[in-house]
């Protein structure tokens, strides 16, 4: 069998022909990168190559100095005569699916994705491959998601009956990504919304990529508690519990995520509103998705791997599992050995983390110290 | 139907006491007093009877879902509730029902008066009406398997605060065997208690723990600083049986459980003592078996329980006798606020005057002067079959529930040894999709052997970190059961021990739970099976 044109390495997703990895878990020459999560987005790299808007994140979170060249979507670049062009993932800002094609072979990596548009991600595009490399956090039947507008109609009532008993509304979703998608649907007549330190950082940097973000104010120890049980206090997962957290009661705490859409995962979490909210796709999303490439070959990288792959097997696609570091799936947790072969992670990226294992694992986020919550510089003192 | 499950999920989306009591006040300030009493009947565990097979409501599931059965048991482990994954996986729908929780109860007991297909139309239409937490509590309803994670304190509580009543007394008329249908809210409220059900029992007054560890023992000092004079307290063995209440009223004898389970019919070697008893009278007590003057271990009356035909052979070898502890009504009267040894005086004349004197005892009083003297003799609570010590403040009342102050149990160590974790399989509930239930082994040579399974014991966060250990050290998939690296070793406690031949290990342990996690033991230096079997 001749090799295939995309590996699966020690190392990530590989191309031999055109010498590059897709979102590779050690330090390699040139890292292609599908967004700027920190499962997907690894310090260390000689060169990376990546979207347009994920380029100020990805310098804040991997370092300014690092070497990156970044393009639109659907322009191509050639390395070694392979193409490679970016597609719309739906993920979260900047968030793409890398296409490869060589000699007409055509492979799709999906990163993570999700089909909904969330009115802030440039929306999903499915890309015809001969083979699709592609994520399944949610590949389970239970998991079907409303309409988002429903689950933020949910979120603004919420909001209003917490101002109406005097308790701050505290909602907590990834720093990059959820916490934005939460900003530019909330009714915004209803107050103002803050900002946890991780996540006005991360603000930041996406302003300073042009993104035209809603007006947020970074919580500081001058601003009266008064002021912000009025409006809405955006938290990294990483901060839920912390002192930080604590110094705001009275109040609500909501979590935004797709697990938060079974009962015993919710209860665990122990928010007070648990908002089925999440950034990947659902089971029919999946579907959907895998069978719009029309590809031959699929493969499942992250997620109730093994239980989806054997559905589509059943269903007529030639679908198999494929161990990754990405994510932290059922299975593929990435092992306590091996995180220590990731070389020097950047203060922020432990932060991001902590999020990494907390949106996806939806429990374990209690055994963190909260000290991981913040990076240097982060801490906001006294707020 | 709408209230109802908004009040379910109120419940669920809050760990506050008083949001949980403002949840269910707010919803009997909403519904028609029909409603009302089918919530309590369904908080204070009343469920509804089941007409339907949940493996016909699985499988019309499945089919509607249109997924592989294998799916659908995945998807169960996932979710670990019958009811919850059936409500995720039919399509999803914005539709909301009408219907009160009085009518949706109806139609479930009317459903044994139709046919199979009648039953699927009616499910079928059912299910499309209902969104998404509705079908859920419906499923809770239809598959009777409804528990809420509410106590019946935090209803009783709310029920308190919008009626004139107080808390002692609606858990008394919440008691004992009625039906919602005929029960009405009026007669629940009404000023003047009405006692006009015969065989309604007390309200149980539960002891609160002693807390200390094996390395951790109360001192004299220590008991009389917490409890103050000796001479101030009685004591008695902590037996380990079946706690009951037993009632005989104008003729009628009840034996309830305390689990609010009415087991009259199980025990028939007792009603001819509670027959002749006086009229009017209600005896707390523990359910036993006895030999020469000893009871026996409790796995013997375990092996009762469970029967629906007792045979000559059971009732001979296992004969049960009634150990009192105390006496609630007497000549028709509650006397629930007399002092501790006012109503001990009273038990103790009943027993006097009863004729069936080695079924009918008094559980003894421990004569102690000091502390230090009970210490002593509570090392010998094995030698007694029983747990321990209960002590009760001479001058207490019979007081509701578990309550701090005046009754204590004063329990011996559990019986403990060090295994290692072998299976893991997934919870339920708040544990769906951890890894949760664990068997452990010891070894048996060079061989680790099975014999227990534990489910409790370790923090959440513990919990987080073993999961993770399963995840990346499973050796084998076997359904939902995971082979494990044996690696980790726990400390596990037990109640009791005894030969079983249902098991490899020829032993089986009575209550298993995780005492702690052995972080500082290696495997090698778990125990071994011979020094468990030594302890038979």
């Amino acid at each position: 069998m001749a090799k295939q044109l995309l590996q699966f390495t020690d190392n990530g997703i590989f191309c031999a022909e055109g010498n590059f990895y897709i979102d590779p878990w050690k330090p390699v020459d040139d890292a292609v990168l599908t967004h700027a999560h920190a499962d997907h987005a690894r310090t260390g790299s000689k060169r990376y190559l990546a979207h347009d808007l994920s380029r100020e994140i990805l310098k804040y979170r991997l370092g300014a100095d690092i070497s990156l060249q970044t393009i639109p979507y659907g322009e191509t670049v050639y390395k070694n005569g392979v193409q490679i062009s970016l597609f719309p993932a739906g993920h979260i800002i900047g968030s793409a699916q890398i296409r490869v094609e060589y000699k007409g072979e055509v492979w799709v990596v999906s990163g993570d994705y999700k089909v909904e548009d969330d009115g802030i991600s440039t929306p999903f595009e499915p890309v015809r491959c001969h083979h699709f490399i592609s994520e399944c956090t949610f590949g389970m039947p239970v998991y079907q998601w409303k309409p988002q507008q429903l689950i933020f109609n949910e979120i603004n009532r919420w909001w209003e009956k917490n101002i109406e008993e005097g308790k701050a509304t505290i909602i907590a979703g990834y720093s990059l990504g959820k916490a934005q998608r939460i900003l530019c649907n909330l009714d915004l007549s209803l107050g103002t919304v803050f900002t946890h330190g991780v996540i006005e950082n991360t603000n930041d940097a996406l302003r300073r990529n042009g993104i035209d973000l809603p007006k947020t104010v970074r919580i500081t120890p001058e601003i009266p508690k008064e002021e912000i049980k009025k409006g809405i206090v955006l938290l990294p997962p990483s901060a839920v519990g912390s002192n930080w957290m604590r110094k705001l009661a009275p109040f609500e705490f909501g979590f935004c995520s797709g697990w938060m859409n079974v009962r015993g995962a919710k209860k665990r979490r122990a928010a007070d509103r648990g908002f089925v909210l999440s950034d990947h796709a659902d089971w029919d999303g999946l579907i959907s998705a895998i069978d719009a490439t029309g590809c031959e070959s699929v493969y499942l990288t992250h997620g109730y791997t093994a239980t989806f792959s054997r559905y589509l097997r059943e269903i007529g696609f030639d679908a198999h599992e494929v161990h990754t570091l990405y994510g932290d799936d059922e299975d593929s947790s990435i092992p306590e050995g091996e995180k220590s072969l990731i070389p020097n992670p950047s203060p922020e990226e432990k932060g991001e983390k902590a999020e990494t294992h907390n949106e996806k694992t939806g429990v374990k986020e209690a055994s963190l110290p909260e000290r991981q919550a913040l990076s240097p510089g982060e801490d906001l003192g006294e707020a | 139907m709408k209230h109802f499950a908004a009040l379910f999920a109120a419940l669920d989306e809050t760990n506050k006491t008083n949001e949980k009591v403002n949840a269910i006040k707010a919803y009997f300030l909403t519904v028609n007093d029909s409603d009302k009493m089918h919530m309590l009947a369904l908080f204070t565990g009343r469920k509804p009877r089941r007409h339907i097979n949940s493996t016909l409501v699985k499988n019309w599931a499945i089919e509607l879902a249109n997924i592989p059965v294998w799916l659908f048991e995945e998807s169960y482990q996932v979710v670990g509730d019958l009811a919850e994954t059936i409500s995720l996986l039919l399509p999803i729908n914005t539709k909301s029902s009408d219907k009160s929780l009085t009518e949706w109860i109806a139609e479930i007991n009317h459903l044994n008066k139709l046919d199979e297909t009648e039953r699927k139309i009616w499910l079928t239409e059912s299910w499309a009406s209902l969104s998404r937490q509705e079908c859920f509590v419906f499923n809770k309803l239809l598959t009777s398997s409804f528990r809420v994670g509410v106590s019946q304190n935090l209803v009783v509580k709310a029920l308190a605060e919008i009626s004139k009543l107080d808390a002692a007394t609606l858990t008394h008329r919440i008691m004992g065997n009625w039906d919602p249908e005929v029960y009405t809210f009026e007669q629940l409220m009404e000023e003047q208690g009405a006692l006009d059900d015969l065989s309604r029992p007390y309200p149980f007054f539960l002891a609160y723990p002693i807390q200390e560890t094996s390395e951790r023992q109360k001192s004299p000092e220590e008991m009389q600083t917490a409890l103050g004079n000796a001479d101030e307290w009685q004591a008695e063995w902590k037996w380990d049986g079946i706690r009951a209440q037993i009632i005989h009223r104008k003729g009628e004898i009840f034996i309830w459980s305390r689990g609010e389970d009415l087991a009259t019919d199980k025990f028939p070697e007792l009603h001819p003592f509670i027959q002749a008893l006086p009229d009017g009278t209600v005896l707390d007590g523990e359910l036993l078996t006895f030999k020469d003057e000893l009871p026996l271990p409790f796995s013997l009356l375990q092996t009762r329980i469970g029967r629906k035909n007792l045979t000559k052979k059971i009732l001979e070898e296992n004969p049960v006798a009634f150990i009192a502890y105390d006496c609630l009504e007497f000549a028709g009267e509650d006397i629930r606020s007399k002092t501790q040894t006012e109503r001990r005086v009273i038990l103790e004349q009943l027993q006097r005057d009863t004729s069936f004197s080695t079924i009918f005892r008094v559980s003894p009083i421990i004569n102690f002067n000091s502390w230090e003297e009970l210490a002593e003799i509570r090392k010998q609570s094995r030698e007694m079959v029983s747990e321990g010590i209960m002590l009760k403040r001479k001058n207490a009342t019979y007081q509701v529930g578990r309550k701090r102050g005046d009754w204590w149990k004063w329990k011996i160590d559990p019986l403990s040894v060090d295994a290692v974790m072998i299976y893991a399989q997934k919870g339920h509930g708040r544990r769906a999709d951890l890894y949760t239930d664990y068997t452990f082994a010891v070894w048996d040579g060079d061989r680790l052997v099975p014999f227990a399974k534990a489910y409790s014991g370790l923090t959440d966060q513990e919990i987080g970190k073993v999961d993770s250990f399963v995840k990346r050290n499973t050796l084998e998939k076997f359904g939902p059961v995971r082979t494990v690296k044996p690696e980790l070793v726990f400390e596990i406690g037990f109640e009791g021990i005894n030969k079983s031949s249902r098991h490899k290990s020829g032993i089986a342990l009575r209550f298993p739970r995780i005492l702690r996690w052995r972080h500082d033991k290696k495997m090698e230096e778990a125990d071994t099976l011979e020094s468990l079997k030594s302890l038979l």
